[in-house]
């Protein structure tokens, strides 16, 4: 299962030249050596942003609540925690593309699992930043701790999601240090503290055949333990809707079907970041069509993987029509939600279930548009299950005023949330200007084992 | 009335206190108090201890009153959206429109069933969905029955308002008006002090069964100043509930009266039980005015 278990410096020589290692070693670092202005301008833009949604969270946190966000005592949870759903939906990217893949010998997954694991420790991040946001009195945060209380769901999704964070950084850092000894001798003209970081992070790795065998290894464990904590982080995110006797969130498949979404997600979220960083760093030559072609069969197994678990999730409790749940569902089907929430199953989940299926589609342009489609979709998924849930109570609503029956976030909450995205955005684009974003050696380590093999692994 | 049983109560811990202090500091402000024997006399305020505020100063918001299971019975047969025991909850709690712990709803079975009116205050359930979610322990069930909220605790996750089925609770989002009448008010006498740790912006509040009144033998301003003594408030222990008016023994009352709880198949158990609305006193009349139409 694990063949690739054997010290590949040696063999590099062997098999794979040189001249050959060289100009992929130029090709991948170039990103890293030389910023170019359009890539200032895109760093600058987020930044921007991201202080913008400083100023806001600023705002919010000095003045009234009342004033500054559309939270009310219906709807006392909004887009904070509809956004913090999706950063935890999306940080399953790492799970799905490297753990899963690279487990399961899908060879595709070398020049893709540094982007997943970057995406995905920042997602993990920035879903904290987002519970932060939401809560009341954040300068209580460490009450958690304090007084944390292990029967509260809560709590177990803290456990988790401090777990995966770790395990993420940690599955992360281990193939990038020989990487970063690399990145020590090959890049010039660096600033004095960028190389001493190279320096501390190369943790004295000279590529000997011991260090070799513990990164494996360990890479191995990490592997093994990151897919049951990427299912449990979002599993128990659905279980703080599930767990409470709302009848919009009584199911027994909201684990299953917020991990499906998950996947999907990230599914849609790496084509458009694999088309991104193909584009911006020109890395045609190691993200190929062949990627895209891969990745969008992909994208249609996850649809319909959803797919199902959404008739689950909406058609059974539909067809009985108790009235507990009709309220709810005839609001989406058919009510004041039904543009909105039939737009996300088209866009979301139909689309992607079939257009990836004509060859045509799964080119990288037609794919990333639909990848786009699909990602802004997610979102708005999560916000149908997370603001219509909340807009139909057991009572009914009665004698409050006008903006307490209906949510639309106020413009410090959207300029927050946009924030989180710039964030995530440059959390990415700044690990990708200081360390090259394909991992050289496992592609090098990749090449290797097809010209020993001496045949190509298609697997799809 | 309760109130009366409270207020002889504050005259009786103020004489003597009164008594035991040989050198108070006269403040020129006369007050009128009832002595033991029936008599009513003015005496200098220095003079009036605050009833309760050596017991409030040791009240804990997390200790239950001993020896006691506090109840409530909602007889809808009495209600008329008098809409009394929201105004009286609001001002003793400190509280402006449209912040309610207790609601009144209009409420229709069925279409051809009649509508009537439902007070619904926190229920009290004996298997709350609200303190299990809690990851702080900043909500709990005290041994009284009264779950209560320790807003010096509460981190505003919110949690436990997603999990009311009943949408019981409300969260301070610092709504400046409030905030000021409530700065404006929270040294005010005779109000519930459990209000001012309630107010805490950030945190969650809900209907808190008026906790240190109870300690004192005095009913929630809820029951008090219904015109109709719909509300009645009591002690499983002493198997009895008033309405300050008249008093019954609750088993008795319940069966009698076929007393439920709302959405019994929900399994928390509430302490709020509804008298179904026959027999009514009034006759239904819809409101004709919104309420709570200011923002």
């Amino acid at each position: 299962m694990f063949g690739l278990n054997k010290s590949i410096f040696p063999e590099v020589k062997e098999t794979y030249t040189q001249e050959e290692y060289m100009t992929m070693k130029d090709d991948l670092f170039r990103p890293v050596q030389k910023i170019g202005r359009w890539g200032w301008i895109w760093i600058f833009f987020l930044s921007a942003i991201c202080l913008a949604g400083v100023y806001a969270y600023y705002l919010q946190e000095t003045e009234s609540k009342y004033v500054t966000i559309s939270l009310r005592d219906y709807t006392m949870w909004g887009v904070y925690i509809s956004n913090f759903v999706f950063f935890v939906a999306l940080s399953l990217i790492g799970v799905l593309m490297s753990a899963v893949l690279k487990f399961t010998n899908f060879e595709w997954y070398r020049p893709l699992s540094r982007m997943a694991e970057i995406i995905a420790v920042a997602s993990i991040m920035l879903a904290g930043v987002s519970i932060v946001v939401a809560m009341g009195r954040p300068d209580r945060l460490h009450y958690l701790f304090l007084y944390g209380r292990i029967q509260s769901p809560i709590v177990w999704d803290v456990i988790v999601i401090m777990t995966y964070c770790v395990t993420s950084i940690l599955f992360m850092l281990l193939p990038l240090i020989p990487t970063i000894a690399t990145s020590k001798y090959h890049l010039k003209n660096k600033p004095k503290w960028q190389m001493k970081m190279y320096e501390l992070l190369s943790f004295g790795w000279v590529g000997s055949p011991e260090q070799w065998k513990l990164l494996k290894r360990s890479m191995r464990i990490l592997t093994i333990l990151l897919i049951p904590l990427g299912v449990s982080i979002h599993t128990v995110t659905a279980w703080l809707f599930a767990t409470t006797l709302r009848s919009e969130w009584d199911s027994s498949n909201f684990g299953a079907y917020f991990v499906s979404g998950a996947f999907l997600l990230g599914t849609a979220a790496i084509i458009v970041a694999v088309f991104a960083f193909r584009k911006a760093y020109s890395l045609q030559k190691y993200l190929t069509e062949k990627h895209f072609d891969f990745l969008g069969k992909t994208l249609v197994f996850m649809s319909l993987i959803y797919l199902y678990f959404n008739i689950n999730e909406y058609l059974v409790p539909a067809y009985k029509m108790s009235g507990l749940h009709a309220n709810h569902l005839l609001d989406m089907f058919v009510g004041d939600e039904a543009p909105f929430y039939w737009s996300v199953v088209f866009f979301g989940i139909l689309m992607p279930a079939i257009l990836p299926l004509f060859p045509k589609m799964r080119k990288p342009l037609p794919l990333t548009i639909l990848a786009i489609t699909v990602v802004i979709a997610a979102w708005f998924k999560r916000y149908l299950i997370v603001i219509p849930g909340l807009m139909h109570p057991y009572m009914p609503i009665q004698d409050v005023p006008e903006s307490w029956k209906h949510y639309f976030p106020s413009l410090i909450e959207m300029t927050i949330v946009a924030a989180t995205f710039a964030a995530m955005l440059l959390i990415v684009t700044v690990f990708s200007r200081l360390f090259p974003i394909i991992s050289v050696w496992e592609v090098a380590e990749g090449n290797l084992k097809k010209n020993n093999n001496g045949e190509e692994d298609e697997n799809d | 009335m309760g109130l009366l049983t409270g207020g002889s109560v504050i005259a009786g811990v103020g004489i003597t206190q009164a008594l035991q202090n040989d050198d108070p500091k006269a403040t020129g402000e006369k007050v009128k108090v009832l002595t033991a024997d029936g008599k009513l006399i003015e005496v200098d305020s220095s003079l009036v201890a605050h009833p309760a505020e050596g017991k409030l100063k040791e009240f804990s918001v997390r200790e239950g009153i001993a020896g006691k299971k506090f109840v409530m019975v909602i007889d809808l047969a009495k209600c008329a959206n008098a809409r009394k025991c929201v105004e009286g909850c609001q001002k003793m709690h400190n509280m402006l429109p449209p912040l309610e712990w207790i609601k009144v709803k209009k409420m229709q079975d069925a279409d051809l069933t009649a509508p009537y009116w439902m007070p619904q205050p926190c229920f009290h359930c004996d298997n709350p969905p609200c303190t299990k979610v809690c990851p702080v322990d900043a909500t709990f069930k005290r041994t009284d029955g009264i779950v209560a909220v320790d807003n010096d605790r509460c981190i505003g996750c919110k949690f436990c308002m997603a999990a009311c089925p009943y949408s019981a609770r409300t969260f301070n989002f610092g709504r400046p008006q409030q905030q000021e009448f409530y700065e404006e008010h929270k040294e005010d006498k005779d109000k519930c002090h459990s209000a001012n740790r309630a107010m805490t912006e950030g945190t969650v509040s809900k209907c808190d069964f008026c906790p240190e009144h109870a300690a004192e033998g005095v009913l929630p301003s809820c029951v008090t100043d219904c015109p109709n003594g719909t509300i009645l408030f009591g002690d499983e222990m002493e198997d009895t509930v008033t309405n300050g008016t008249d008093t019954y023994r609750l088993k008795e009352l319940l069966e009698k009266r076929a007393a439920y709880r709302q959405f019994e198949e929900l399994g928390t158990k509430p302490r709020v039980y509804y008298l179904p609305p026959v027999k009514r006193e009034f006759p239904f009349e819809d409101a004709t005015e919104a309420i709570n139409t200011e923002e």
